[in-house]
C-alpha cells in the first residue's frame, strides 16, 4: 500500500534519532548540527522555490470568478469578494481564502442514484478539520516560541494561556494537543476511507501526515508521560542557545526530545521540496490573486509573441469576386474585364 | 456512430463499475494503460489541415501525418521525448500558473467529484487532480529534486509513449470549464493544465480534427464554419426573410460597412444552424428595434475562438481579426454576441494579446448613453450587458406574454460565469422578457454551473456516448426543474451550448429545447409597424 513506505520511513527516522542520540557525543549532531542544517535548508529552499515561481511571468489575467462581475449597470450588484475588481478587493478575497479556507467551505459530496440522479450534499468536514489542523499547528508553533525567547513575549503567554484555558489535568492539557491529533487522524482517515481519495493519494501525501503525527505524539509524550525524564531547563537553554547562535548541551536530555527534534528537523528540510509549499503557493495562484478587471485595465504579457492575423487584404484578394457580386463593400475594385 | 440507448446508459452510469458507483480499481493509476476504441476518442487532425496551419505566420503545428489512436505506433517524431521536455520547460518558464499548479496541489480531493466528466464516467483519471497528476508526475521526474531522488515514492514517473497516449485521452476529456478551480483551496485551474497538455501534444502532431479544421476555417474565411463572405451574407439574408414572413418587418443588415458606430461579432454558428439561427434573428430584430448604427463583418465573422482549444499563439492569431476589422471599418467599439469561450478570450485575453485598442472609444450605448466603464480598455461589451441596459431604460417595447409558451430555466455557460462573472445580467433580461422561468438547484448554476459536456471542440459525433455522460450533470439538473416546474426551455448565452445542449436534451430530457437569450428577447419585442402573425411558438413558429 502507498502508506506503508512512508510509515516505515517515519518509524526508521524515529529509530535513527533514538539510537543515534544514545551514542555518546552524537547529541551534538542531533541537538545542534542537524537542526541548524534543517533550518538553513528550510529557509534557503523556501526562498529558492518562491523566487523560482516569481521568475515565471503571469502572461494572462485569469482569475476564476465565483460571483457577479463589476457592472456599470447600477442595479447589478458586484460580488466584491468573488469577482474582485481592484487590488483591495483581491486582498479581501485572498485574506478569506488564506485565513478561512473559503473555497473549501463550498465543498460538496456527489453521489449517483438510480434514475440516474445526481445529488450534491454539502460537506464541511474537510473544511472543519483542515482548519482545525492548520490552526492547531500554528498555535503549537507559537507556543514553542517560549523555548527560544527569553523573556517570553506577552503575546506568546496570551496564546499559551488561551490554549490551556480548559485546565484539564496536571500539567494542564492544551486544546491544540487534542485538536492537532484529531485533525491528523481525520486527514489520514479520509485518505484511507474515501474511495476517490484513496486512489489519488500518493506516498508523498502520507509521509508528512505520519511525520507530523510523530512530532505531535512525541511532543505530547514529553509533556504528559515522561515529564520527569525530560529536563525542560536544559531544553530551554539549548533552544535559546540555538536561537542566539551559542548552542550548548549541558545535561542529559531524554532521547524522546531528540526524536521530537529530529522529526521536526526532517519536516523543515522536507518542506521546500514537497507539496507543503502550498503554504507559499496559495498566495501566488493567478486564479485567485488577480483582479477581474481585464477589460478595464490592460494586462501586459512580457513575451507577447508577434503574430498577425490572416490579413483582410489577402482575405479580400481571395474572395473579392464573390464580395463584389453580392454587394459587400471592398477596398479594391475588380480589375476591368478583359475584352 | 450509433449512440447507446438512453436506458442502457442510464443503468451503466449508476451500476457500471466505476469510482462513482463504488468499485475500486485493482491497479494503481500509473499502471493502468489507456485503451482506445472507436467511440472514446475524437478523430485526429487531417494532414492537409495541420500542414495548412503550420504554414501560417506565427503558428507552429509540426509533424503532420496520418495516424490513428487505434494503432500501437503513433508514428511520433524520433526525438519526441526531447520535444516534450523542451516544450514543458519552455512553458514552465512562460506561465507561473503552470509552476504553481504543478507544485502546490496537496491532493485534498476537493475537486475530485466536481468534474462533469468524472461524474458521468466515474473514470478515476477524470478527477481533475488526477488529470493534473498525469502531467505533474512527469514534471516531478524531470524538474524537481524530490522526484529525481525518490522517483515513484515522490509521485514521479518516466515519460513514455503510454503517457503521451494517456495525455491525448484525458486532455480531450476536459472542457476547460474551470468548475474544479472554484472548489480548489489554491484555485488550481485544470483548464491551464489541459491547455498546456494540448499545446505539448500539438508539438508532436497530435490534435483533433474537430478543433483544427475550424481553426483553419476561421483563419481563412473568418469563421469556423468556413462560410465564404457571400454565403455568410446569404445566410443572414435568409434569416431576414424568415423575420419578414413572421413579423412583416423588413430588415436589411449592413455588412463590412465603414463608418458604422458599432461592429457586431457573434459566433458563426448563430447564422448557420438551428437553434442558433433564432438567436441571430433575435439580434437582427433587436438592432432594428432600436435603430442601431452597426455592421456585421464577413472577415471577422467568428466570435468563437477555436484557437483557445489548441495553443495560445493560435488563439491570438484568430482573435486579432476583431481589432483589425474594427480598425479597418473605423467603428467606435465592438459589441459581442452570445458565446461562451469567445467571452473567455475577449474578457481575459484579447486586450493583453492584441491590444491596446487605442483606436476605439470606451463603449457607450447610443440609445441610453450608458458608459460601459467595465470595458474602458478592451472596448468590447457583451450583448447581455447592452440589452439589460436597454430594458432598464425602457427602450424596448416588450410584451412578455409573447413568451408564454416558454417555461424557461437558465444555464450559466462556463466561461461567462467563471471567467467573467456574467451572472445577474442575463437573469435580469430573463425576468423582463419571460413570465415563467425557474432556477436549477444551486449546485448547478452560477459559479457552480455544469458544462454542457462538449465544449473546447468536443462536440463531435464520434464521441457521443462520452458527451452524453459528461453532460449528465447538466441534464440531471434540467430534469429536476422539468419534473418540478414543467420547464420546457433551456436558455443560455453560448453558441456551443446551443448546439451541444440540444443533443444532450434530446437524449436525457427530450421535452426541453435550447435557445439563446436574444431569441427570447426578440420573441417578446413589439416592433413598430409589425404585421405579426399568431406566433404561438415565437420565432420558431412554422408558417
Amino acid at each position: 500500500m502507498k502508506y506503508t513506505f512512508p510509515l516505515a520511513a517515519v518509524i526508521a527516522l524515529v529509530l535513527i534519532a533514538w539510537i543515534g542520540s544514545n551514542i555518546p557525543g552524537m547529541q551534538y549532531l542531533f541537538g545542534i548540527v542537524i537542526p541548524y542544517l534543517a533550518i538553513a535548508t528550510f529557509i534557503i529552499g523556501f526562498c529558492y522555490r518562491v523566487v523560482q515561481w516569481a521568475k515565471s511571468p503571469v502572461p494572462f489575467r485569469i482569475p476564476t470568478t465565483c460571483g457577479q462581475q463589476y457592472s456599470p449597470l447600477p442595479w447589478i450588484k458586484q460580488n466584491k469578494l468573488e469577482a474582485p475588481a481592484n487590488t483591495s478587493q483581491v486582498v479581501a478575497r485572498m485574506f478569506l481564502e488564506v485565513v478561512l479556507f473559503r473555497s473549501l467551505w463550498r465543498h460538496t459530496k456527489a453521489e449517483i442514484h438510480d434514475g440516474p440522479k445526481l445529488t450534491y450534499e454539502s460537506s464541511k468536514w474537510l473544511w472543519l478539520f483542515g482548519l482545525m489542523f492548520h490552526y492547531s499547528f500554528l498555535v503549537v508553533v507559537f507556543r514553542h516560541m517560549r523555548l527560544f525567547l527569553d523573556p517570553v513575549p506577552w503575546f506568546i503567554q496570551v496564546i499559551e494561556f488561551g490554549d490551556g484555558i480548559l485546565q484539564i489535568g496536571s500539567p494542564g492539557m492544551y486544546i491544540t494537543d487534542a485538536t492537532i491529533i484529531l485533525g491528523l487522524v481525520f486527514l489520514f482517515g479520509r485518505r484511507l476511507i474515501t474511495r476517490n481519495l484513496r486512489y489519488l493519494s500518493l506516498a508523498n501525501d502520507y509521509f508528512p501526515l505520519f511525520l507530523i503525527f510523530g512530532i505531535a505524539v512525541t511532543g505530547i509524550m514529553m509533556r504528559f508521560y515522561f515529564r520527569t525524564d525530560v529536563d525542560i531547563v536544559a531544553i530551554k537553554r539549548l533552544a535559546v542557545g540555538l536561537a542566539t547562535f551559542q548552542p550548548v548541551i549541558q545535561a542529559e536530555i531524554s532521547s524522546l526530545f531528540y526524536i521530537h527534534l529530529f522529526l521536526v528537523s526532517v519536516l523543515l528540510a522536507y518542506f521546500p521540496y514537497s507539496k507543503l509549499m502550498h503554504m507559499g503557493g496559495v498566495f501566488l495562484s493567478p486564479t485567485r490573486n488577480l483582479a477581474n478587471d481585464s477589460r478595464m485595465r490592460r494586462h501586459i504579457n512580457p513575451w507577447n509573441p508577434d503574430i498577425k492575423p490572416h490579413s483582410y487584404a489577402s482575405y479580400e484578394d481571395e474572395f473579392r469576386e464573390f464580395m463584389v457580386e453580392n454587394d459587400i463593400p471592398v477596398e479594391k475594385e475588380l480589375p476591368p474585364k478583359a475584352e | 456512430m450509433a449512440v447507446v440507448k438512453v436506458d442502457k446508459l442510464a443503468k451503466s452510469v449508476v451500476q457500471g463499475p466505476s469510482l462513482m458507483t463504488g468499485s475500486y480499481p485493482t491497479r494503481d493509476w500509473m499502471e493502468m494503460p489507456v485503451v482506445f476504441k472507436p467511440g472514446n476518442f475524437a478523430y485526429p487532425g487531417k494532414v492537409d489541415i495541420v500542414n495548412y496551419l503550420n504554414k501560417q505566420q506565427g503558428l507552429h503545428f509540426p509533424n503532420a501525418r496520418d495516424w490513428s489512436p487505434l494503432d500501437d505506433d503513433w508514428k511520433l517524431p524520433e526525438n519526441w521525448k526531447e520535444i516534450v521536455m523542451n516544450g514543458l520547460k519552455e512553458r514552465l518558464d512562460k506561465f507561473r500558473s503552470l509552476k504553481i499548479f504543478m507544485d502546490c496541489c496537496v491532493r485534498c480531493g476537493a475537486c475530485a467529484d466536481k468534474c462533469h466528466f468524472f461524474l458521468g464516467t466515474g473514470d478515476p483519471k477524470n478527477m481533475p487532480v488526477m488529470r493534473a497528476e498525469l502531467l505533474r508526475s512527469i514534471y516531478r521526474n524531470d524538474f524537481t529534486m524530490a522526484g529525481k531522488i525518490f522517483g515513484k515514492m515522490a509521485g514521479a514517473r518516466e515519460l513514455t509513449i503510454d503517457v503521451i497516449k494517456e495525455w491525448f485521452m484525458y486532455a480531450y476529456q476536459c472542457t476547460e470549464c474551470r468548475r474544479c478551480s472554484v472548489f480548489c483551496p489554491y484555485g488550481i485551474d485544470t483548464a491551464e493544465v489541459t491547455i498546456i497538455l494540448r499545446e505539448l501534444l500539438h508539438l508532436l502532431g497530435i490534435g483533433i480534427n474537430w478543433v483544427q479544421e475550424p481553426v483553419a476555417n476561421s483563419n481563412r474565411t473568418g469563421n469556423h464554419m468556413g462560410l465564404q463572405p457571400h454565403t455568410y451574407k446569404d445566410n443572414v439574408s435568409f434569416l431576414c426573410d424568415d423575420i419578414e414572413n413572421l413579423t412583416g418587418i423588413h430588415i436589411d443588415p449592413p455588412f463590412n460597412r465603414k463608418g458604422a458606430e458599432i461592429l457586431f461579432i457573434t459566433p458563426s454558428a448563430d447564422v448557420f444552424a438551428e437553434p442558433g439561427i433564432y438567436t441571430a434573428m433575435g439580434y437582427l430584430l433587436l438592432f432594428h428595434h432600436i435603430g442601431l448604427d452597426y455592421t456585421w463583418s464577413t472577415y471577422a465573422s467568428e466570435g468563437g475562438n477555436f484557437g483557445l482549444f489548441t495553443n495560445n499563439e493560435t488563439m491570438k492569431k484568430l482573435n486579432a481579426k476583431m481589432y483589425a476589422e474594427a480598425k479597418r471599418l473605423g467603428v467606435k467599439y465592438i459589441l459581442g454576441g452570445e458565446c461562451g469561450h469567445m467571452w473567455r478570450v475577449v474578457h481575459q485575453y484579447m486586450d493583453t494579446m492584441n491590444g491596446p485598442a487605442d483606436f476605439l472609444e470606451v463603449p457607450k450605448s447610443p440609445i441610453t448613453g450608458t458608459v460601459f466603464d467595465n470595458a474602458t480598455s478592451t472596448k468590447m461589451i457583451h450583448i447581455t450587458e447592452f440589452t439589460a441596459d436597454l430594458i432598464k431604460h425602457n427602450k424596448l417595447k416588450i410584451d412578455k406574454s409573447r413568451n408564454d409558451h416558454v417555461i424557461a430555466t437558465w444555464h450559466d455557460s462556463c466561461n461567462p460565469a467563471r471567467a467573467m462573472g456574467l451572472l445577474d445580467e442575463p437573469r435580469y433580461v430573463l425576468d423582463n422578457v419571460v413570465n415563467n422561468w425557474y432556477e436549477m438547484p444551486e449546485n448547478a448554476i452560477r459559479e457552480q454551473t455544469f458544462c454542457c459536456g462538449s465544449g473546447t471542440g468536443l462536440n463531435t459525433d464520434e464521441i457521443m456516448e462520452l458527451r452524453m455522460r459528461s453532460g449528465l450533470p447538466r441534464a440531471n439538473a434540467v430534469r429536476y426543474v422539468t419534473d418540478k416546474h414543467g420547464v420546457n426551455t433551456l436558455a443560455c448565452v453560448c453558441a456551443i451550448d446551443r448546439a451541444t445542449l440540444t443533443s444532450l436534451m434530446d437524449y436525457w430530457v427530450p421535452e426541453v429545447r435550447v435557445c439563446g437569450l436574444s431569441e427570447l428577447v426578440a420573441n417578446s419585442l413589439v416592433m413598430e409597424g409589425e404585421q405579426r402573425q399568431e406566433l404561438d411558438d415565437g420565432l420558431r413558429t412554422m408558417i
